[in-house]
């Protein structure tokens, strides 16, 4: 075994509602796919209301490279093109016929150029993201490296042992698609400790790295950090699990199929489990029977990166998890700043909880209070107990700020995503919004480069 | 009688913690007399409201009261619980040990140098007579500017002032005149803070700012042998350690007096023990950086050393471990130096100030007799000096980058 990469810095957030290894098999009534999923995609809209669509229907492609093209993850009707502010098209909304029947598609020769064709006329292709930027990744790019990440370290998140030890074979078929597609180049990430699937760690075609160490280990960009860093002008591609799978069935068995396994965790939910369905499922079909009372928060993701959806929403293209915890609009505590909160979670000593060693921690039930108002930074060091990149995390949090493109660039902009930045957000002592002050800066840099 | 007392418990509870049920919108919600007292006024002091001018002093208070409800947005949807309130009040926390007994020192050395004997809680009470108004002046004369500033630019009110206007009084000699100290810190939080953008965005240390600023301005209150001890009688010599040595003498309180701080000085800088406890709650708490700490005791030992080593004056042959006991050494390298504002915010940024901190208080103690006190100084050096030694740190993290650049676009030509 390759040695293992050891990550210090970082948290692991333990949380109550941990999804139990219980799959139930949903059929929802509506599906949606929904353009605000992709950083900077200009959406051309490919159907209108009532049309039929089957799975692998184009819905919409992108402007800017028409071939880049969204397709239906289930068969039915265009029940509704819903619009947001300035008429910015949010989401096309399905209703699901039931029958999930599929385009006719022909899987061509494996080579690179055929396997990119398929994957494009399936739709599959947006599932690969390239870093910087984390855009959909461009057909004609040629990557320096694509990574995996085999597990998923972020709170409550699902079990990828689980997900691959459902569908082996073609979990062993995607890789060794996306093997082809980057000639070679695929770096597959696992866990130490927390990887024990034989169909993880006996995984064929791969690079194999092993990490060590508290989230977040798992996300891929402090992978890519670790093994090949990010300089300016490369691109790196990257892709999930779950998508990994869908890719590989495709090419398996020659029939598109957007099945996903999704948790539902959360101290809100009755019963945390996994449901099966297909992409992009409407929340209220998820959440349906299984939600406590009271005010919850429902997350599509998770608690550090994911985004707040009401019932009439749908889980993100890039999500696997669905998360509900309360809101923390309720309480409000007397002197909060004094008391020595031993209910509390915190990675500050200013609370007994931080003393108690990482293995011994219980599991806690965090809402959405945000415990403080937001300040001007004022302490410094705290982010690099949870950063475990070699940038200076408030440098580069404060050149966003004042949109200094060269600093940026110095400061090692590229190597990072807003995700990356989750933990230093959660443990902030000022409350301020990094992983947007992160997106922003990103951005900026993203339009200026691309002229 | 026993009913009456009863009832007075009953509604205290109901006052301040428990609570009756209350419908809100179907959901059975536990509020307390205070908090619905303050959501009531709280109408008159929003925009439009009779006293909009105090916003910000009101929401200042409601959240010093109440952590206030508001939840995430967007990004990470749950927080951790700390916040700049409760890290501002734990170093308020660990500075009053080494304020009880400045308090306690301050009758204790106004006694001595009448050669009165007294009770315990006599020298209490004259330390506090003395200390109390410097402190509500401190206070109130900068948080007025803070909350002033605050609403002028519609924010909220940062916590950074309850450290400040703690550790003023403590720099200062007893028998400082009260509006020596308003004036000073309208000037520390002025053009020491608020010119620069406030809270987080200073350059120097503002307490050690006002110290300076009444230093320099009105050298005759801060500095000599007269000022030490509170009304202090003529014939007695209240000269601090270091005045005793800058003016050329040798005849030093023992190093154990000097260690628990039965000595003339400022109100919170003689006793070792009692700022070594603050210390203990800082960095178990993490909130003073032990890099720091751990470097400027490590300069101030090495260059002791170096002069002992040496040896050309009395003062040179001084043990080394005098400078750290004796003056403002202690408190500066665990109060002042440690402000995370104003010191190197890069964690190798860190040692090298702390460092040459130490290196320079001493340095200027030995070598220059016109300031006595040479940790203030020395501080408010490293303070300007801070961000440059970060600017050199990072600088070397960003030609890490441009060379691993160069050489994998190298290697990809290739």
């Amino acid at each position: 075994m390759a040695q293992v990469i050891k990550i210090k810095q970082g948290l692991d957030i333990k949380l109550k509602g941990k999804a139990g290894r219980a799959v139930n098999c949903i059929e929802p009534e509506f599906f949606a796919l929904q353009p605000t999923d992709f950083v900077g995609l200009t959406p051309r809209l490919l159907v209108k209301e009532g049309d039929n669509v089957k799975i692998g229907t184009p819905l919409f492609c992108d402007k800017h490279d028409e071939c880049i093209r969204f397709t239906a993850p289930i068969s039915g009707t265009v029940s509704e093109i819903r619009r947001g502010p300035k008429r910015l098209l949010q989401a096309v909304v399905i209703q699901s016929d039931k029958q999930l029947e599929t385009e006719d598609f022909k899987v061509g020769e494996l080579s690179k150029e055929g396997i990119t064709q398929n994957l494009l006329e399936s739709g599959l292709w947006p599932t690969i993201r390239q870093r910087p930027y984390s855009i959909v990744a461009r057909p004609d790019d040629s990557p320096k490296a694509f990574f995996v990440s085999a597990f998923d370290s972020s709170p409550l998140a699902p079990d990828m042992d689980f997900l691959a030890e459902h569908f082996p074979d073609s979990l062993q078929k995607g890789l060794d698609i996306l093997n082809i597609l980057c000639n070679g180049k695929l770096h597959f990430c696992v866990h130490a400790e927390k990887t024990k699937s034989e169909v993880l760690l006996k995984a064929k075609n791969i690079i194999l790295h092993t990490f060590s160490g508290p989230h977040p280990s798992g996300n891929v960009g402090t992978q890519i950090n670790k093994i090949c860093p990010i300089n300016k002008g490369d691109i790196v591609w990257h892709c999930g699990l779950p998508e990994v799978i869908n890719i590989g069935h495709f090419f398996l068995t020659g029939r598109l199929d957007f099945s996903r396994l999704y948790a539902t965790a959360g101290t809100g939910m009755l019963h945390p489990h996994y449901c099966k369905t297909q992409l992009g499922a409407s929340i209220a079909a998820l959440v349906e029977g299984n939600l406590k009372d009271g005010h919850q928060r429902l997350i599509s993701g998770n608690v550090l990166t994911g985004q707040a959806v009401s019932q009439n929403d749908f889980i993100g293209f890039y999500h696997n998890m669905l998360t509900a915890i309360p809101e923390g609009d309720q309480r409000q505590e007397l002197l909060g700043w004094i008391w020595p909160g031993f209910k509390k979670f915190s990675m500050s000593r200013t609370f007994p909880s931080a003393f108690i060693p990482n293995a011994l921690q219980p599991d806690y039930e965090l809402d959405t209070n945000l415990h403080g108002e937001e300040r001007a930074y004022v302490m410094t060091g705290e982010f690099e107990k949870v950063f475990p990149f070699n940038i200076y995390p408030l440098q580069l949090i404060k050149a966003c700020l004042i949109g200094d493109l060269d600093l940026m660039e110095n400061l090692g902009i590229y190597e990072v995503e807003p995700e990356d930045f989750a933990l230093c957000e959660f443990i902030d002592t000022s409350k301020t919004d990094i992983q947007q002050i992160i997106h922003k800066g990103l951005e900026l840099v993203r339009k200026e480069n691309e002229g | 009688m026993k009913e009456k007392q009863n009832n007075l418990r009953q509604s205290l509870r109901d006052f301040f913690i428990a609570s009756e049920d209350e419908q809100n919108g179907g959901v059975k919600e536990r509020i307390s007399g205070l908090r619905r007292y303050v959501s009531k006024i709280k109408p008159n002091f929003v925009e439009g409201g009779r006293f909009a001018w105090l916003q910000s002093t009101f929401e200042a208070f409601e959240s010093f009261l109440f952590v206030p409800d508001t939840t995430t947005k967007q990004g990470c949807q749950i927080r951790d619980a700390v916040d700049l309130k409760r890290t501002m009040i734990t170093v308020v926390i660990a500075l009053m040990p080494a304020l009880l007994f400045g308090i306690w020192n301050i009758g204790y050395q106004h006694y001595l140098a009448l050669a009165e004997t007294v009770s315990f809680w006599y020298m209490i009470g004259f330390g506090l007579a003395k200390a109390l108004p410097v402190i509500v002046v401190s206070y109130v004369t900068g948080l007025a500017i803070e909350f002033t500033f605050a609403q002028i630019r519609h924010h909220q009110v940062n916590e950074g002032f309850l450290v400040t206007g703690m550790l003023i009084p403590m720099v200062l000699p007893p028998d400082i005149p009260l509006w020596m100290v308003a004036v000073a810190t309208a000037f520390a939080v002025i053009i020491g803070k608020e010119a620069f953008g406030g809270t987080g965005m200073n350059l120097v240390n503002p307490a050690l700012l006002a110290r300076a600023f009444l230093f320099f301005a009105y050298p005759s209150v801060m500095s000599g042998d007269k000022v030490w001890i509170a009304d202090q009688p003529d014939a007695f010599t209240g000269a601090t350690p270091l005045g005793i040595l800058a003016n050329g003498g040798t005849e030093l309180p023992s190093a154990w007096t000097m260690v628990w701080g039965g000595i003339p000085g400022s109100m919170g800088e003689t006793s070792v023990i009692a700022i070594a406890l603050g210390a203990t709650l800082l960095l178990i708490t993490g909130i003073a950086n032990w890099r720091i700490v751990l470097s400027v005791f490590a300069g101030g030992i090495g260059i002791g050393l170096v002069f002992n080593a040496i040896g050309a004056t009395p003062y040179m042959q001084l043990p080394f471990y005098y400078h750290l006991i004796m003056g403002g050494f202690a408190f500066g390298a665990i109060f002042m130096a440690t402000d995370p504002v104003t010191a190197p915010q890069t964690n190798t940024g860190k040692w090298i100030y702390g460092l040459l901190i130490g290196i320079f208080a001493v340095l200027l103690r030995v070598l220059n007799s016109a300031y006595a006190e040479g940790m203030m100084l020395a501080i408010l050096l490293m303070n300007c000096f801070a961000p440059l030694i970060d600017h050199c740190v990072i600088a070397k993290n960003i030609r890490m980058r441009q060379k691993r650049a160069v050489v994998t676009s190298k290697a990809s030509a290739k």
